[in-house]
């Protein structure tokens, strides 16, 4: 198992170099010059040339690369071109209100869907079944913005129980944190507990024909018992799957609803990065992301060998 | 057993008053800081406003720095800093003497020297700034309050230099910070301003917070544009960046911010509606568009089919297309704004008449055969997205065979500084727009600079006779000389040269909670004299 998990941490060193590598030559491939942006609409070729050359964007592509290269492996992500500001300071000025969200989303996600699954399986055919199928569908179906909008004018505007925008972290005390948390993730939420409910339905269907699951009905177990410890649990590992599929997709997902809900996070911080071409954030946020990645799906995999005994590595 | 019970309940009470600050529901100590928020239009990225010529950059400028002049709300330049001034009789040395009270945020005392430093490094990067260092013999400090500027020749436009409003704005910074490269940032933001800025609650991409320079000396005239006393009636000013339109007017309405710089226009409709927000435009000299042609490359490099240009354009339809409510635009043919005392009507009839036969006649003898016309459009800018596909349909009307290309607006800055031929990779049309500050004259509008390829802005117009009249403009110090030249310069570009064409003008409003007072007539966004009420 220690070797299975190591070897899979060494594995992620040649993913992060392609990474790397393919981010580096994209961005710097890719038209756009943040020198231009710096100088502004009004600036003389000559100031932007100059400007250019104190940024160290004459370089030669491979010197600029190398140059990189060097930074991180002394653990320097590098240096906004615009704010001058360190990439792993803007990265920790940001990290906090998209983890909270992430985990806030994952949590409801996880809370709902699970249990929606699982009753939709248990009456399947029957009105609650497709009542939950058709929330499902319609929460695949409806953009996280157009939701956010709605629950922005109802619960903020119309309401006022929660602020239209902005994100108080946690320090600055619980509630505030839950007041501007709480509208983002049920809105990103919607769309996972759609997807997990989907799953968790469909594998507790499989499960609930088994032999199994029969002579468990035939001890007299009561429905609790059956449905939690003896049928979720064998239909758990396709469940874990999807959620560890939903934490990735959730990078992409956090960009609409921080922009929407006005929440300073990762995303919002590499679509302003890519909009002016700020070349160490882009880089920088990217390696992160993708590190992410490969964590999670790591601890998704080590999770199977709780959940099913059969795994072994 | 009563004593134990009221033991418990005093037990419980202690803990449920307790539970509400151990889950961060307590509002803690009372707080008299007052809070003024505001969306701006932008991110704040950078700090340094000669580095950049960005407006947010500029508008953080003025928050942070003072001007040695300022621009009032007529256009009149006034002292700032500085206290006395002096022109010799034959108008070659000003002299100039800093006013009293005037402290760095450091707490240093603000020197002659500091200013000196100031004007130099501006006068490197701004065009208005290098122009005057053109006709500037010595610029030196005197003793620590007083520093003298002198001419090489006379030159009419060293206080509307020094005193220029818009971008690069010559803020006054320390010595040791003004002896930076110009095309380096400052290492430090240390202002005399009005505000300080508090750099470690800035979160690029967010928020920006100032606080209330205590030491400031606000000057005793009322606040009037840029000029005037800059009095501060709040502790803090906190800048809130919030990029999507729906989520800054929800915040406006829900009172979560006091004060939207760029309302989109399309939600104007939706905030006169609200009871609790007021509308007003405060920019009188609006936003000017403009198509700029390639003069290097056919067909825009012969002088017809620019001409062309004027008679396809009709500026109701683009105005329409980018603003759409008749009470924020106007129609408007002069190069140097209308409503300005450089609006011209010479020449204006091409622009003015809307007859696309003209056009078609004027690209038949320009010798247009079908080319292909490459034009660039950005379409991450609402503005300028509307009116390139304004212009490309304008174009097919008369005839042009035009190939819209699509791209962001940082792909569409750095091709546009490409000089090659459209079908290698050039371009022939792109749009941009001027805010009425930076487009008043004929040194601050770069648009119309006659350069060429050396010194002209992207698009590189040639014609020398346009920058002698814009040298002659610059030397001149009578307003009625200056008038006349303005005429016979707005001729020459309409009748020869079309740097670009003028596709409208209009005028950006500004909302507000209502209760909030003092809200200045400025092409800057300013937040000083503006209060709120208790009520």
């Amino acid at each position: 198992m220690y070797a299975y998990i190591a070897r899979r941490l060494l594995a992620t060193l040649p993913v992060m170099a392609v990474v790397g590598i393919a981010v580096f030559l994209l961005l710097h491939l890719t038209p756009g010059d943040p020198a231009v942006v710096i100088a502004g609409d009004y600036a003389r070729p000559e100031d932007i040339e100059k400007i250019r050359e104190n940024l160290g964007l004459n370089e030669p592509l491979h010197v600029q690369f190398f140059s990189w290269v060097g930074a991180l492996l002394s653990g320097d992500l590098g240096t906004s071109i615009f704010s001058n500001l360190p990439v792993a300071k803007l990265i920790g000025q940001r990290l906090e209100p998209t983890l909270a969200l992430a985990i806030a989303t994952i949590i409801f996600a996880i809370l709902v869907a699970v249990p929606m699954g699982v009753i939709a399986a248990w009456r399947a055919g029957t009105l609650t079944d497709r009542v939950i199928m058709v929330f499902a569908v319609l929460g695949f179906s409806v953009p996280v913005f157009v939701i956010g909008y709605a629950m922005m004018w109802l619960f903020s505007i119309t309401l006022g129980w929660f602020p239209v925008q902005g994100y108080k972290p946690i320090g600055e005390g619980f509630w505030p944190f839950l007041r501007s948390i709480t509208l983002p993730t049920v809105a990103l939420g919607i769309i996972y507990v759609a997807l997990i409910a989907r799953i968790t339905r469909a594998s507790m269907l499989e499960v609930l024909t088994e032999d199994y699951m029969r002579t468990a009905r035939a001890k007299g177990l009561d429905n609790n018992a059956l449905l939690i410890r003896h049928a979720l649990r064998n239909a758990s590992v396709p469940i874990v799957t999807i959620i560890g599929i939903g934490i990735a997709l959730l990078i992409g997902g956090v960009v609409v609803t921080e922009s929407v809900f006005n929440i300073p996070g990762l995303g919002r911080l590499t679509i302003d990065a890519v909009l002016r071409r700020d070349y160490p954030i882009i880089q920088g946020v990217i390696l992160i992301f993708s590190g992410a990645y490969v964590i999670v799906n790591l601890v998704i995999d080590l999770s199977y060998t709780v959940l099913d005994p059969r795994i072994r590595y | 057993m009563p004593r134990l019970l009221t033991a418990t309940r005093r037990a419980a009470l202690a803990a449920l008053a307790a539970a509400p600050m151990a889950l961060g529901l307590g509002v803690g100590p009372a707080s008299a800081e007052s809070v003024l928020r505001i969306v701006p239009h932008a991110d704040l990225k950078n700090l340094d406003p000669i580095w950049t010529t960005a407006y947010i950059t500029r508008n953080h400028g003025y928050m942070v720095y003072d001007t040695l002049f300022a621009q009032d709300d007529k256009l009149n330049i006034h002292p700032q800093m500085v206290g006395d001034y002096s022109v010799s009789d034959d108008g070659l040395v000003y002299t100039f003497t800093l006013r009293d009270g005037l402290k760095w945020h450091d707490g240093d005392p603000v020197k002659a020297e500091d200013c000196v430093a100031s004007i130099k490094r501006w006068g490197q990067k701004d065009g208005m700034g290098q122009k005057l260092m053109d006709f500037t013999k010595e610029l030196k400090a005197v003793d620590d309050k007083t520093f003298t500027l002198t001419l090489n020749e006379p030159y009419g436009l060293v206080l509307d230099s020094i005193g220029k409003i818009s971008s690069n704005t010559p803020f006054m910074m320390k010595k040791e910070h003004a002896e930076t490269d110009p095309n380096q940032q400052v290492p430090e933001v240390v202002g005399s301003g009005p505000f300080r800025f508090v750099k470690e609650e800035w979160v690029p991409g967010a928020k920006v917070v100032y606080a209330k320079n205590e030491d400031y000396v606000p000057r005793s005239e009322p606040a009037s544009g840029a000029a005037g006393g800059k009095v501060v009636h709040f502790d803090r000013v906190e800048w809130i960046y919030i990029p999507d339109p729906a989520t800054a007017m929800n915040a406006l309405i829900n009172g979560e911010v006091d004060l939207w710089e760029t309302p989109a226009v399309d939600m104007v409709q939706l905030l006169e509606q609200d009871e609790n927000v007021e509308l007003a435009v405060i920019d009188p000299l609006g936003t000017q568009g403009w198509l700029r042609p390639n003069h290097l490359h056919p067909p825009f490099d012969n002088p017809k089919a620019r001409q062309a240009l004027l008679y396809a354009v009709n500026q109701e339809v683009y105005l329409q297309a980018i603003v759409g409510d008749p009470k924020l635009y106007k129609e408007c043919a002069a190069y140097f704004i209308c409503g300005t005392p450089n609006e011209s009507d010479v020449g204006v009839e091409a622009l003015q008449s809307h007859d696309p036969e003209m056009a078609k006649q004027l690209l038949a003898e320009a010798g247009y055969k079908g080319e292909k016309i490459i034009l660039m459009q950005s379409t991450d800018i609402p503005v300028l997205n509307a009116a390139a596909l304004v212009t490309a349909q304008v174009l097919r009307d008369v005839g042009m065979d035009v190939e819209v290309q699509a791209m962001d607006w940082s792909t569409l800055t750095s091709r546009r500084a490409e000089k090659k031929s459209p079908a290698d990779g050039g371009w022939n049309i792109f749009h941009t727009y001027a805010t009425g500050a930076d487009a008043t004259s004929p040194i601050a509008n770069i648009g119309v600079s006659g350069g060429g390829v050396d010194r002209a802005w992207f698009g590189w117009p040639t014609d020398e006779k346009t920058e002698m009249l814009r040298d002659d403009f610059a030397r001149e110090a009578d307003p009625m000389k200056k008038k006349a030249i303005i005429d016979e310069l707005q001729g020459r570009l309409f009748d020869h040269v079309v740097p670009y064409v003028n596709y409208g003008q209009w005028f950006q409003p500004v909302a507000w909670r209502k209760g909030l007072k003092g809200v200045l007539v400025s092409p800057v966004p300013f937040f000083w004299n503006i209060s709120k009420d208790s009520g």
